[in-house]
């Protein structure tokens, strides 16, 4: 049996924030796949659960008129990779997806609590800090929209306030539109792994082969997933080659803070960024409507 | 803390109190007596615990007993009818697929799950429905020959039952126009 001490299930938005603002120790649980885990392992103890599972408005994805790509907490990394939005505008998303865990997981994991779990390795944060992906959050007290890139404050940390839910994930048109995109999940096992590293690159061309606008998003490079904005910079103007994107490649390392852990050394995850970034690229502008480097 | 839910588990419904703190699988063993649900990790790895819930598979192993109110739950003790077996678990004994045994009920239901969608599977593909179950005998290989065959079977005479929800394994061709 799990270490829970009180358990409450809310069937609306209002009725969850009220119960968290009249008790702030409730933890928000979904899928479970995280948090079950964390109790069977004795790093949380008498849980007071409120389940947000039943709260049918928090689990659509869809693309509103304005173009903006909408995606509800609760949408199960199973139903990431087989919308029919997700796979035609923002494939990028399938992709990291359908590299989670395996199938028994995806089919429960939520992309919300993939967020909120703050893990630098989580499959779909690389590729929403490419996509600059816009959180909403929601409490008693009124809402607001954080950039993914603020929410992340630190291993295991994100600046989700007390009595706080997130209501949605959006994707602006700005972010999706015209960009091709490639996500490299590097792990030992091909399935059933946690990533070594994460790499996310979108990108959109001018001319047919000027770099126009290049988004690098990785995780496990660093506490929290993260962004090579000097390696993009770089990139912004350059016309596609082998070269341009070897240096890429190098300036990627300089935005990340990797280390040491059992998985891999920080020299280790450096070559990987190296080699992976300019992989992930070369992919991106395939699928952006470029020719392939030799 | 206790809670009433009501559910129907291989086709008979059952309606009584479970404690909060319980997973499905220990209901599933425990309460209803179930042992074909097995336990091995306990975290969501191995897949032994797998079951399918509304035709979807799912560890039970980190799934709320009371999670699985008004949901309709596929055992390994379902799947044969009337002591004739499904044709997933004919195809496991004619290709050797099962060794010690501990995976099959949980490979069994996946295939089961895999077949009664009607869709074709890549190898890759079926590789990948299947990569949520370990184990530790077989080497695999006899697994995905049963896996292989008994989805073949199931396409050509729809001889599996319906235990799942017609859109969850979607066929890749339909999607939106492309960007």
């Amino acid at each position: 049996m799990y270490d829970i001490q009180n358990y409450q299930e809310a069937l609306t938005l209002s009725e969850a924030t009220e119960t968290l603002t009249r008790n702030p120790r409730m933890r928000i649980i979904a899928g479970g796949t995280d948090l079950l885990i964390k109790l069977h392992g004795g790093q949380i103890e008498a849980a007071e659960l409120l389940s947000i599972r039943n709260i049918e408005a928090l689990s659509h994805i869809e693309k509103r008129p304005d173009g903006v790509i909408s995606i509800g907490p609760l949408a199960t990394f199973t139903q990431m990779t087989q919308d029919p939005v997700i796979k035609a505008h923002v494939p990028i998303l399938a992709e990291a997806a359908v590299s989670m865990g395996g199938p028994q997981i995806r089919n429960i994991a939520t992309i919300g609590g993939n967020v909120c779990n703050g893990a630098t390795s989580a499959d779909s944060a690389s590729s929403l800090f490419a996509l600059e992906a816009e959180l909403v959050l929601i409490s008693s007290r009124g809402s607001r929209v954080l950039p993914i890139s603020e929410f992340y404050l630190g291993p295991g940390k994100v600046d989700l306030r007390a009595g706080e839910i997130l209501t949605e994930i959006r994707i602006l048109p700005r972010h999706y539109v015209g960009f091709g995109g490639h996500y490299i999940k590097f792990a030992m096992r091909k399935a059933m792994d946690i990533a070594t590293l994460g790499v996310a690159v979108l990108c959109k061309l001018e001319a047919g082969n000027i770099l126009a606008e290049v988004k690098i998003g990785l995780g496990v490079a660093g506490p929290t997933p993260l962004r090579c904005f000097e390696a993009e910079a770089y990139a912004v103007g350059k016309a596609v080659s082998t070269d341009v994107l070897n240096e890429v490649g190098r300036l990627a390392i300089r935005s990340a803070k990797a280390r040491t852990s059992w998985r891999a050394s920080k020299e280790y995850r450096e070559h990987l960024i190296q080699e992976l970034v300019p992989r992930a690229l070369r992919e991106a502008i395939v699928q952006a409507g470029g020719g392939e480097i030799a | 803390m206790r809670k009433k839910i009501a559910l129907t588990v291989n086709g008979k419904a059952e309606s009584f109190e479970v404690d909060v703190r319980e997973s499905l699988l220990e209901v599933l063993r425990n309460t209803l007596g179930y042992t074909g649900v097995k336990k091995g990790c306990g975290v969501g790895e191995c897949g032994a615990c797998s079951v399918l819930i509304d035709g979807v598979p799912i560890d039970s192993c980190i799934y709320l007993a009371v999670w699985a109110d008004g949901k309709t739950i596929l055992t390994i003790e379902g799947v044969a009818q009337d002591g004739e077996l499904s044709p997933v678990q004919q195809a496991f004994v004619d290709e050797g697929a099962v060794q010690c045994g501990f995976c099959t009920p949980g490979l069994v239901l996946t295939t089961t799950a895999l077949a009664e969608s009607g869709r074709e599977y890549t190898k890759d593909e079926l590789k990948r429905e299947l990569s949520g179950h370990f184990c530790r005998c077989t080497g695999y290989q006899n697994i995905v020959k049963a896996a292989e065959k008994a989805i073949e079977t199931c396409r050509h005479d729809g001889s599996c039952g319906n235990h799942h929800p017609a859109d969850h394994y979607h066929d890749p061709e339909k999607q939106e126009g492309s960007t």
